[in-house]
Parts: structure tokens; sequence; C-alpha cells
């Protein structure tokens, strides 16, 4: 390193520049309290300022930021879902994904791959017609498209997927999407500490403090913050913090798990999903392949990793590509999803007064960190949730209306 | 191989299982509130902790209950569901 550059590692004048600011404790009071330092919790804090000048806020985050389900997912973005609903939700997100490396000035290696979700039988492509006819009448660019045309994308798959289950078509969603995750979430987080909202690391919430039916204040391992208003983006601890305030929910958590092989030279430009091989997979911008498969069949509170899990998956993908038969999986993980009965997420109000809820994310959440951020923000600040989550309130199940959601991924339809 | 005890068919590899919920009891449907029945329709109790739950061994076509706990996912006894046999329980530990 040429000397002229190394006196700005001793140098105190050239501090390296930090995303965000540590706070020794958090103050007595916020405006709101966000539990959760994932992307969800820190993209509301984000547009709580930007949109609603809404700046005295803090995010609590019991871990590191971005550690849990947000640096967890094999970050898929798109907008191909079955009910109008969740296009129309999931579309938003695409269009802020879009243009998000610009907005929060850090490459997100935000890359536009194309979407197959593949159909092995009739049903399956039933299905996907179905989702492109919503598609089309929501905006969202998706079609059903033949064998060839996936032979044309991707040369190396292996259409009859070893005799077992032939490709007979599939859904193809031009806006399909892989970017980095951590970087969302810092990028998030500088974004809402340059705005004037606090990010507590190591701050764990123990407590919530509800009075005649509103919220007053939580208890942390920092000590006690009075505050009128929380928003819990804790997904994979939901019930966790329902609990503390007596809220029941449909929320079940199931181990959801995902592993990457080593890096190879880029040959897999498109993201492939195979419902009925339980597959998805796309290629990173290093090289490996992220391959996640289908939600653990049993509630576990965990994220321990499974043989079974490998197992099943990879030979899956040996149907698809025979050919990856010698490479090797490198790291395997887990995550914890907030499942819900209709497969969609659990937004806005509840009825505690001042206690807010960004939960059920369950295989899903990753894509729609923006617009959730968003809605989230607008919801704290008017103390109304927008139209476009009417559907995900968690009144809806009291109501008998569930959303139905069967577009999400790792869900067997 | 993680292992499940069935109580018909002893100690089997836990693919034969199919897990089937959390066992609960429904109000009283003819008094209950719709409020009180839409709670018992959709809610769970997803917190972790221990919990008794519906199980199913698929070869054999035997449901049962096992009590576990789902932070650390430690079974300590499965039975059959019936006014006898509730306690007549055989304890087992599925492997780590």
């Amino acid at each position: 390193m040429p000397l002229r550059l190394l006196k700005f590692a001793v140098s105190k004048e050239h501090p390296a520049p930090r995303f965000f600011k540590s706070h020794e404790a958090p103050k007595k009071s916020y405006d709101v309290v966000i539990i959760g330092g994932g992307g969800h919790g820190l993209a509301a804090a984000y547009y709580l300022a930007k949109d609603h000048g809404i700046t005295n806020v803090a995010v609590l985050e019991k871990g590191y930021i971005g550690g849990g389900n947000t640096g967890r997912n094999t970050t898929i973005v798109r907008s191909n879902y079955l009910t109008p609903e969740g296009v129309n939700f999931y579309d938003a997100s695409v269009k802020i994904y879009e243009g998000l490396s610009e907005e929060l000035d850090l490459n997100l290696f935000y890359s536009t791959r194309g979407h197959f979700t593949l159909a092995h039988t009739e049903s399956a492509m039933r299905t996907m017609r179905w989702r492109a006819e919503v598609n089309k009448h929501v905006g969202v660019e998706s079609r059903v498209v033949g064998p060839d045309e996936i032979a044309k994308a991707c040369p190396q798959l292996d259409l009859s997927c070893s005799g077992q289950a032939p490709i007979l078509g599939a859904l193809y969603h031009a806006p399909g999407s892989v970017a980095r995750h951590d970087g969302v979430a810092w990028g998030y987080a500088r974004g809402a500490d340059r705005l004037g909202a606090e990010i507590h690391q190591n701050t764990e919430v123990l407590a919530i403090d509800v009075k005649n039916g509103k919220v007053c204040g939580v208890k942390t391992n920092k000590g006690y913050i009075e505050t009128k208003q929380v928003l819990c983006a804790v997904a994979g601890f939901t019930p966790r913090i329902t609990e503390m305030v007596d809220l029941q929910t449909p929320i079940v958590i199931h181990p959801l798990q995902a592993c990457v092989t080593e890096p190879m030279k880029p040959w897999l430009d498109t993201i492939l999903v195979s419902g009925s091989l339980h597959v998805y997979v796309s290629q990173s911008s290093r090289g490996e392949l992220v391959m996640g498969s289908s939600l653990d069949p049993y509630e576990v509170h965990s994220t321990r990793s499974t043989l079974d899990f490998v197992e099943g998956l990879t030979s899956h993908m040996l149907d698809m590509f025979p050919f990856l038969s010698n490479v090797k999986v490198v790291r395997q993980w887990a995550g914890m999803a907030d499942m819900t009965p209709d497969f969609a997420p659990i937004m806005g109000k509840t009825p505690i007064e001042g206690f807010y809820l960004d939960a059920g994310w369950g295989t899903w959440g990753f894509k729609a960190t923006p617009i959730s951020g968003k809605t989230m923000a607008q919801t704290i600040a008017n103390d109304s949730a927008p139209d476009l989550i009417h559907s995900f309130r968690l009144s809806r199940f009291e109501d008998y209306e569930l959303t139905g959601e069967k577009g999400a991924a790792s869900v067997g339809h | 191989m993680k292992l499940l005890t069935c109580p018909m068919n002893g100690t089997r590899p836990l693919s034969e299982f199919i897990f089937g919920g959390e066992y609960r009891e429904g109000p009283n449907q003819n008094t209950c509130t719709d409020a009180e029945w839409a709670a018992y329709v959709h809610n769970r109790s997803g917190a972790p902790g221990d919990k008794k739950e519906w199980w199913y061994h698929s070869p054999s076509g035997t449901w049962f209950i096992a009590e576990r706990n789902t932070l650390t996912d430690k079974v300590t006894r499965t039975y059959l569901l019936g006014p006898n046999n509730n306690n007549s329980s055989q304890a087992q530990e599925k492997s780590k």
C-alpha cells in the first residue's frame, strides 16, 4: 500500500466513515420505537423520517442489524403473485427496489434476471396461466412460456428433469431480480441514521408496557423507554413479542432453510423456481448458486440446519442440472419464518392503541422490504393503514376475509 | 436421522410422520360468541415452549399426541389420545 494512502489509516483527521452512529444508551423517550433492526424495521425508520418528518425514532435490535431473516433469505425480488392485492403490493415494492441503489446511494447489486416458475404438471400450468392473467390485469409483466423459451434462457437445464418430471412450460416474470440483502439493511440504516433516527444494536425488548389498552413504553436490557407508538418488525420472533401484549395471532414459526454452492463462472442468468421439485435457484454476483427449498414440515423455533434438507434439495437440483454432481455445497443455514394460514403478511394496526404489526412475513419478506417500510411508516404517522395493505390487516381473520396468497415461495400448489 | 416414537409402532424415522399442529380444546360452538369462534379457528399459540401436538404415523395411519418443546425440539412423551391412554405414555426423546 502506498505510504500516502497508509497515512490515512492512522490519521485521526480522516476516520473511516461509519454507516450509522453508535449510541451509548437509548434516550428516556421516543416518539416511535421500532422493535427489530432488519430490513423492514430500518426501512420503516427511514420512511418515517423521509416521508413524514418523524425523526425521534429508535430502532432496537437485539443482535446486529440485518442478522435475522434479512440476511438469511435467497434475495429474490418479484411480484408475480396470485391475488390482485398481493400483486399490487409486491409490484409497488419492485418499483421502489429498481431505484433504491440510487436513492440510498449504495450499490445493492440489484440485478434483473427474469424469473421462471417451472410447471411440470397440467395443474401447475393452470396455476401459471391464472397467475399470468392476474399479473397482466394489474399491469405486471408475466406470461406463460413453453419449453422452447425456457431452453433458450437456460440451455443448461434438463427439460425432462431426468425423465422424472418433464417441464411443460413456465410462468415467465421479466422483472424478477436478485439483490444484496445485507446491503438493503445497511443502506436503509445509513439513510435513517442520516435523517436523525437512532439505531441501537444489542438492545433487547423484554416487555411492553400497556395501560388501558394503550402502549406507554418498552422495557429493554438497556433501561425503560417511554413511547406511545411501537412497531413490531421481528419476523420469526413475532409470537414472542405479541405474547408480551397478550395479542393473539395465527402466526406459527417454521424454519426455512437455504444453502449455497462453491463459486462458479457465471452460467445461470435467470432465476429458476420449481414448485413441484421444491427448488429455487439463482447465481449470485459471487458466482455461488443460492438455493432454497420448501418450509420445514413442523414448528421449531430454531435456526438449526438439517441433512434431510440438503439431501432433498440437491437431489432435485441434480434432476434439473445433472452436470452439477461434482459441485460442493459450502454453506447451509436457516431462518425462522412467521407462517400465516393464507400466506399473506399481517400488517397495520392492532386492537392495542399504538402497537403496530409488521409480521407474518413467512417466506415472502425480503422482496417486500421497501414497500412494507413505506406503508408501515404511513400507518404509524397517520395512525391509519393505507389501502394498499388493507387486505393484510390482522382483523381479516376475525372477518373471515383471508387473502389466499398461493403465489408465495416454498409453498406447494 | 431424527426419530420419533409412535405409540403403536415404536421408534420410527421422522420422515414417516406428519405434523398435525397443536392439540387444542375448542369452545362450545352453541354458546360461544362469533369472535371466540373466529379466534379458535385462526389463532394459534405461536410462542415457543412445551406443547401438546397431533402427529400422524403415515404408514400405519395412527394419529397420536406428542408432547414436545418447540424451542429445543425435544419430545418428552407420545401417547394415543383417549380416556384410558392419556397417562400410559412412552417417554421417548428424539435423537439429536
